[in-house]
């Protein structure tokens, strides 16, 4: 049971799980000891829920005089759609998507209202500004809480990339909220993206628990749901990281995946098998005495598949060398 | 080895003379649990493999193969086992509503003082404690949903001239060895009286809340305040205050309108004696 609760801490799934015992009726009936720490996880995975909806409060506030559509991300999203894999999970930032031709309005009326940009050196600034899809961090200096404001979903040099104009046709609105979400297909895809071509796979976990919740809470709602996604996973051209999040979701979680729409991408059934077995022996968290040896190299290997996925060649070298002499700065 | 510290049972891993030493006399009367029990609180020490290992010897704190803090050299050992705990308390017992306060209990009733710069808070708290009072803690107020106080008995740290302080007010009280140049200057522990120790498991009913400013020579004043204004401090003195939202805006409320609220000036450790036992009684 400790070991339980310690790779849980680990995997910042410690509310999550007390929520689902909840669910099932389970947590009232555990041991007082070990209840009160899903309970205190819960009690703390709501204050920040809490700080995002204030600080998306914030922003709407300042962003009223400008006519800009701004999009919420990830936790933000499953908030303002009140979805329940949004309990118990841990949100850090703030992410929200605007035009690329609004992000420097947006930029300086945060500026004005008073965000601040996080401290970067030059370079770091440059790799935000052209290379990633997000201007620097900002905070508010009165709260803890970054805001991320992106204009891509993917670097602007990645080998993959969303179709961002097929992501803003399908915008919609939120009742009660100027932010409008990713229709249910693209948040699906947005967390599948967001998952494998990050380049820290330890602790993923929680990543893979958030599409497996929205799998179950928009597969189960809507039959056509599946078809819709495999055609937008085509469309945006993510059929590939799709696959995986199926296999993967279905190894490890028992996502129920219907058996036909397991393989949206014609992936070689080898390579597929390959990948999976990477990604599983890598996402879940080691005991923290564990070596795991093999979850380190799995990891390893899938870090350096994800800078190349986001870099060519050519920008990568360099700039692996970079932070490598500057030490771990990100 | 599993340690009972108050309502949290404690997984200790160290291969550390200096730490062993300490906890073994710090906390020999306290509880040890079977190691294959659950713990809610897992803490490593251990010395970080670095060129240094053998002319600047450092310590490191792990809670749950996580490093916590800068490394401190390996003779502060138990100064970083107590901050640490603090820290692994701090960060995650929020079934509490955790007040930034020492409370001790007579009679059944609960004293708590928040701790302000300047309010002496642990050198109150440890010449109480040798005068009749139960240590609850000198740390951490625990406010429980029922709105008792959990106790949470710990080694009770003194700063520089308190230590003198505390030895010449209460020759009897048994202190740990001094610790120089830490962050806080020179730090010793006081040992928690058997009493507090063997009644670790007795929760207070809150009576006084008292925010006490330590002036040299000053006469001592106790006044109260209103309802109001012990609010608002208490609830920014608080650990953890935003984090239970609603729920800590009501036990902060519950606990005002049980308690009397005062202000407490005082130059010498005698005349608080003396305010107290009164209120005490």
């Amino acid at each position: 049971m400790e070991d339980l609760m310690v790779v849980a801490e680990r995997s910042r799934l410690t509310a999550t799980l007390g929520h689902r015992l909840a669910d099932a009726g389970i947590l009232a009936a555990l041991p007082g000891r070990v209840r009160r720490h899903f309970e205190a996880a819960m009690t703390e995975a709501r204050f920040r829920n809490r700080l995002i909806r204030w600080e998306m409060n914030r922003v709407a506030r300042a962003l009223r005089p400008l006519d800009v559509t701004v999009v919420a991300l990830k936790g933000a999203a499953y908030l303002l759609l009140d979805l329940p894999l949004a309990r118990g999970r841990l949100p850090a930032d703030l992410d929200i998507l605007v035009r690329r031709e609004d992000l420097s309005r947006v930029e300086r009326r945060l500026t004005e209202a008073g965000w601040r940009s996080a401290e970067l050196s030059e370079y770091d600034q440059r790799y935000y500004r052209r290379w990633m899809h997000e201007i620097p961090p900002l905070r508010h200096p009165r709260r803890y809480v970054e805001v991320d404001v992106h204009h891509a979903l993917l670097p602007l040099t990645a080998r993959l990339q969303a179709d961002d104009e097929l992501l803003w046709s399908s915008v919609r609105e939120v009742s009660c909220s100027r932010f409008r979400v990713l229709s249910p297909e693209d948040l699906v895809l947005h967390a599948v993206v967001h998952l494998f071509h990050d380049s820290d796979c330890a602790n993923r976990l929680r990543d893979l628990v958030d599409i497996d919740g929205l799998l179950r809470h928009f597969g189960a709602r809507d039959r056509d749901f599946w078809h819709r996604l495999t055609e937008r996973a085509r469309a945006h051209g993510l059929e590939r990281p799709l696959t995986y999040a199926f296999h993967v979701g279905r190894r490890l979680l028992h996502t129920p995946v219907p058996a036909e729409w397991l393989n949206p991408g014609r992936v070689d059934p080898l390579l597929r098998r390959w990948m999976v077995a990477l990604l599983c022996r890598a996402l879940p968290p080691s005991a923290p005495d564990d070596l795991d040896l093999g979850a380190a190299t799995a990891r390893w290997l899938l870090y350096l598949r994800s800078h190349y996925l986001r870099m060519p060649l050519k920008l990568l070298i360099p700039h692996l060398l970079r932070k490598a002499l500057a030490g771990k700065r990100h | 080895m599993v340690l009972g510290v108050g309502p949290f049972q404690v997984r200790i891993r160290a291969r550390i003379a200096a730490l062993t030493g300490f906890l073994s006399r710090m906390y020999r009367d306290f509880p040890l649990h079977p190691p294959d029990g659950f713990a809610d609180i897992r803490v490593r020490l251990y010395r970080p493999r670095s060129w240094r290992r053998y002319f600047q010897p450092q310590v490191c704190f792990e809670r749950d193969g996580k490093r916590i803090f800068h490394p401190f050299p390996l003779s502060h050992a138990p100064p970083l086992f107590e901050w640490g705990l603090n820290w692994c308390i701090a960060t995650r017992a929020h079934q509490y509503l955790m007040l930034h306060a020492a409370v001790l209990e007579r009679g059944g009733r609960a004293l708590i003082l928040p701790a302000t710069p300047g309010s002496g808070k642990s050198t109150l708290c440890a010449a109480l404690m040798h005068r009749g009072w139960r240590l609850l803690s000198d740390e951490f107020g625990l406010v429980r949903e029922d709105g008792r106080l959990d106790p949470l008995p710990r080694p009770i740290p003194l700063k520089n001239e308190s230590i003198g302080v505390i030895r010449a007010f209460a020759p009897e009280a048994e202190l740990g060895p001094e610790f120089p140049k830490t962050r806080k200057g020179t730090v010793a522990h006081v040992k928690p009286t058997g009493a507090s120790v063997r009644r670790m498991e007795e929760s207070a009913v809150p009576a006084w809340i008292v925010f006490p400013r330590f002036q040299r020579d000053a006469r001592a004043v106790l006044e109260p305040v209103p309802a109001s204004y012990a609010f608002l401090r208490l609830a920014y003195n608080a650990f953890n205050y935003e984090v239970l939202g609603a729920e800590g805006f009501r036990r902060v409320g519950r606990l005002i309108r049980r308690c009397r609220h005062f202000n407490f000036s005082y130059g010498r450790l005698e005349d608080a004696i003396e305010i107290f036992d009164s209120l005490a009684s």
